[in-house]
């Protein structure tokens, strides 16, 4: 495989951004995920082989990792930030359907709660594997889930809370979407919520963390 | 030193207060609701919370205030209002306490992450001086950090009360016990690493909040007693991890369930001891009664 895209790899997974960036210590003064990215399609990668062989591989070591309690929540967010950093060059090739997206996801924090950020966690992963990511942002309603999903037929949905008492909420716009899209698959996830609750609510999937979720979404989404 | 290290100094253990969050929501407190904002609309039902605590045994009651901060109260277009909802919380606990038991002002996190550059060092400290100058206005006498899971960010909130306030600081954080059975916050923090941190920063007590219930607690006493071994530790402990049935929240513990498990947590060097998340006026009142007997 091309050297540039093992670095890349490399680069997602612990968490090297560019150049100037002095984290990871040991990678400091070696060029980052965004030059590499920008050196691999200079030099003429196919965009979706960036994407395919350079992000997804780093992203998944990560997520694997963080399952594993082997790195926390700051390492995935360099990570992540790596991440983005490089899907910027790949943008236009995704407009242009030079580079293809595996599907859509979308996902909010449930009406109530303004917590973020481990569903930001969920969102960068999952972009990070291949996927477009509509971010509802927190404090989201069914009405606003059911309209993205209506603007992206097919898109999975995943809901996020932290504090139990918005559980309730999470149970109704679960209902709600369902009612208004059959079909529509649900994944859940936060602090509070379970394997039970899910089943509980009528909710498809529960994740304990964001690497979960992505695996709920190559094996449902093909 | 203030009075509440004095009252630890004589050998005694203290008790704390019990959740707020949770008998908020039991009074009516929706999803979505400014909990801040019942310092001002409902001051009489903060204040029943309040006294429940005093009359169920405990030795101090922490102040309806836990997202009273600039970023937290953005959410809610309040952020002009710190100063003012701060100092009332800390009012009406000083109302509930009188002058024989004392009042930890609540100082939960922002929310908004520095490595993510979403908020600046300088933005973190100004936003935690504001905030706990506003407790101290109120009549606080110690100003309880909490929840915290980002080390740099706790370090920063204890700085800036003990520069800015003459009120005694506590910090605790909160710990998952991970794979390997170590603890660990969100960020990995381990409570070792905490202790160095927070004592140099100035905190006179620390320890952990929330949680999955007291049991895992007693662990992350013996870790921090490891590496100091004379650093006064407050335990804030959930009732249990919430089960969700039919649109109600329950929590597995009963008071009787904590109590039975608070000797073991000062035999490993708990000084403070009170609750979080789902804990009632009755467990505190049970909670009383073992320390009593000791």
């Amino acid at each position: 495989m091309n050297e540039l895209l093992t670095k890349l790899a490399e680069c997602v997974e612990f968490g090297k951004i560019n150049l100037a960036s002095p984290y990871p210590p040991q990678m400091k003064g070696q060029v980052g995920a965004d030059e590499i990215t920008r050196m691999a399609l200079e030099e003429g990668i196919d965009p979706q082989d960036v994407l395919m062989l350079g992000l997804m591989p780093g992203m998944e070591r990560i997520g694997v990792k963080f399952r594993e309690n082997k790195v926390f929540v700051p390492q995935v967010l360099m990570s992540a930030k790596a991440m983005s950093t490089a899907l910027l060059h790949l943008k236009p090739h995704f407009l242009s359907g030079a580079a293809k997206q595996k599907g859509t996801f979308i996902i909010g924090t449930v009406l109530g709660d303004l917590h973020d950020i481990g569903k930001n966690l969920v969102g960068m992963m999952v972009e990070g594997n291949g996927y477009k990511v509509v971010d509802l942002g927190t404090d989201v309603g069914a009405e606003k889930f059911i309209a993205a999903v209506k603007e992206n037929p097919d898109a999975v949905v995943g809901l996020s809370a932290l504090l139990t008492t918005t559980m309730a909420s999470m149970e109704k716009i679960t209902k709600e979407i369902k009612e208004a899209i059959p079909g529509t698959l649900v994944t859940i996830g936060g602090a509070p919520v379970n394997n039970d609750f899910c089943a509980k609510i009528g909710a498809d999937n529960y994740s304990p963390d964001p690497q979960g979720v992505v695996e709920y979404l190559n094996a449902k989404i093909t | 030193m203030g009075k509440l290290i004095q009252e630890i100094a004589k050998g005694k253990v203290l008790v704390s207060d019990g959740a707020w969050g949770t008998f908020l929501q039991k009074k009516g407190l929706t999803p979505g609701e400014c909990p801040e904002v019942w310092n001002i609309t409902r001051p009489d039902d903060v204040l029943d919370i309040a006294q429940s605590y005093i009359d169920a045994g405990a030795d101090m009651i922490e102040t309806n205030s836990f997202g009273g901060n600039l970023y937290k109260l953005k959410n809610y277009g309040l952020e002009h209002r710190v100063f003012e909802l701060n100092k009332a919380a800390a009012e009406i606990s000083r109302k509930a306490a009188g002058t024989d038991h004392l009042v930890l002002g609540s100082v939960g996190p922002t929310g908004k992450l520095l490595l993510m550059e979403e908020v600046t060092e300088d933005e973190l400290y100004n936003a935690f001086k504001e905030q706990s100058e506003a407790l101290e206005a109120g009549g606080a006498d110690a100003i309880v950090i909490e929840t915290m899971t980002d080390l740099e960010e706790a370090r920063i909130a204890v700085k800036a009360a003990k520069e800015n306030t003459a009120c005694e600081v506590i910090c605790t954080m909160t710990f998952d016990k991970i794979l390997s059975g170590e603890f660990r916050t969100m960020m990995g923090i381990s409570p070792k690493e905490m202790t160095e941190v927070l004592v140099e920063a100035g905190a006179s007590v620390i320890g952990a909040n929330c949680g999955n219930g007291i049991a895992d607690m007693i662990g992350i006493v013996k870790e921090i007693r490891q590496v100091n071994s004379s650093i006064s530790i407050l335990i804030h402990a959930n009732a249990g991890l919430p089960h969700y049935c039919d649109g109600e929240t329950t929590f597995p513990e009963s008071p009787t369930d904590m109590a039975s498990r608070v000797k073991e947590i000062i035999a490993a060097g708990a000084t403070i001891i009170g609750g979080c998340c789902g804990t009632t006026p009755d467990h505190i009142f049970e909670v009383r009664q073992v320390v009593r007997s000791i």
